[in-house]
């Protein structure tokens, strides 16, 4: 495993270097992985790493990209939409050479087109913004102030909204409430039923399990060979 | 013998705390939840209703959930199980 980097290109034009993990020895089939969103991130890395490792093992490279405004990247979050995520990757996936795409929950609205791939575990971009808005609300109230969805979410639309710690623009605000999981016939959905056991983005601390990386690499393993 | 919503919520819980097969079957009524266990912070909690949501297909309004609600095992499975016959 090493960092390698790609480079993304900003919403205000130019382009900057974002970081990636990957597993690389030039071989054919190469996976580009889009990482769970937001807080699911978090807790999605350490398993998305153990699928990364079994399918080094299998033979497959892999790439899991920082989206600019995340994880190691020196952009401004707050200035991101929707679609630079989607540009992002489409650009990161252009660079690796990927055959291959896995995105990971919401990393499915994001995900570009043109590339067959699987989608695991996909999530409604209203359902995100819910949780996301919720947890605002539950962390306001424990600190004594009281905030309701509402009005946040009109606020959030003019001008922006922190959310657990995510300055989010109007504009990505205003795309996760539509964004939908893409359907179409290059993509196989890994429902959680599936690979087994409990989803790891709903534990309250970062997880990990063997069986569950074990099942979602052979899915892929096993698909990327056919 | 468990209603389904039971079952369901002890799997939530367990999915959510990270708990070993089993170990939820020892909730009882008075088990403490949020405010008993550190981390079962406001997002874990605000995931935790989301599924339980998407699951039992209801809607929870935010300002339903309050401390009381979510203190027990017991509170928080009578709220569901309102919801649901509702």
């Amino acid at each position: 495993m090493k960092v390698s980097s790609y480079l993304c290109p900003l919403p205000s034009g130019g382009s900057a270097e974002e970081l990636a993990v990957a597993f690389d020895q030039g071989r054919s089939q190469r996976l580009l992985i889009i990482p769970a969103l937001f807080d699911e991130a978090n807790r999605m890395r350490r398993f998305t790493a153990e699928v990364m490792r079994r399918l080094d093992g299998a033979g497959v490279e892999s790439f899991l990209p920082d989206l600019p405004g995340c994880n190691e990247s020196l952009q401004n979050l707050s200035e991101m939409t929707s679609v630079d995520w989607s540009d992002a990757m489409q650009a990161a996936a252009a660079q690796f050479g990927a055959t291959r795409l896995l995105a990971i929950r919401g990393g499915g609205l994001v995900m570009p087109g043109g590339l067959p791939g699987w989608h695991y575990a996909p999530v409604k971009g209203a359902t995100i913004l819910r949780q996301l808005l919720r947890a605002r609300i539950f962390s306001s109230r424990e600190a004594g102030r009281e905030e309701n969805s509402e009005q946040l979410l009109a606020a959030g639309l003019e001008s922006g909204l922190d959310l657990g710690g995510y300055p989010l623009s109007a504009g990505m605000l205003r795309d996760l409430q539509g964004l939908l999981p893409r359907a179409s016939d290059q993509l196989v959905t890994l429902d959680q039923e599936l690979i087994g056991g409990g989803g790891l983005w709903l534990r309250a601390e970062p997880g990990e399990d063997r069986a569950q990386a074990d099942a979602l690499a052979a899915v892929i393993a096993m698909g990327i060979g056919g | 013998m468990r209603s389904e919503i039971d079952t369901l919520l002890r799997r939530i819980l367990t999915d959510v705390l990270g708990l070993k097969t089993g170990q939820a079957e020892h909730f009882t009524a008075g088990t403490g939840l949020f405010g008993h266990l550190p981390e079962l912070d406001s997002m874990a909690v605000a995931g935790l209703l989301t599924e339980l949501e998407d699951r039992l297909d209801i809607v929870i309004d935010d300002d339903e959930v309050d401390g009381d609600l979510l203190e027990s095992f017991g509170s928080l499975l009578a709220f569901a199980e309102a919801k649901r016959a509702a």
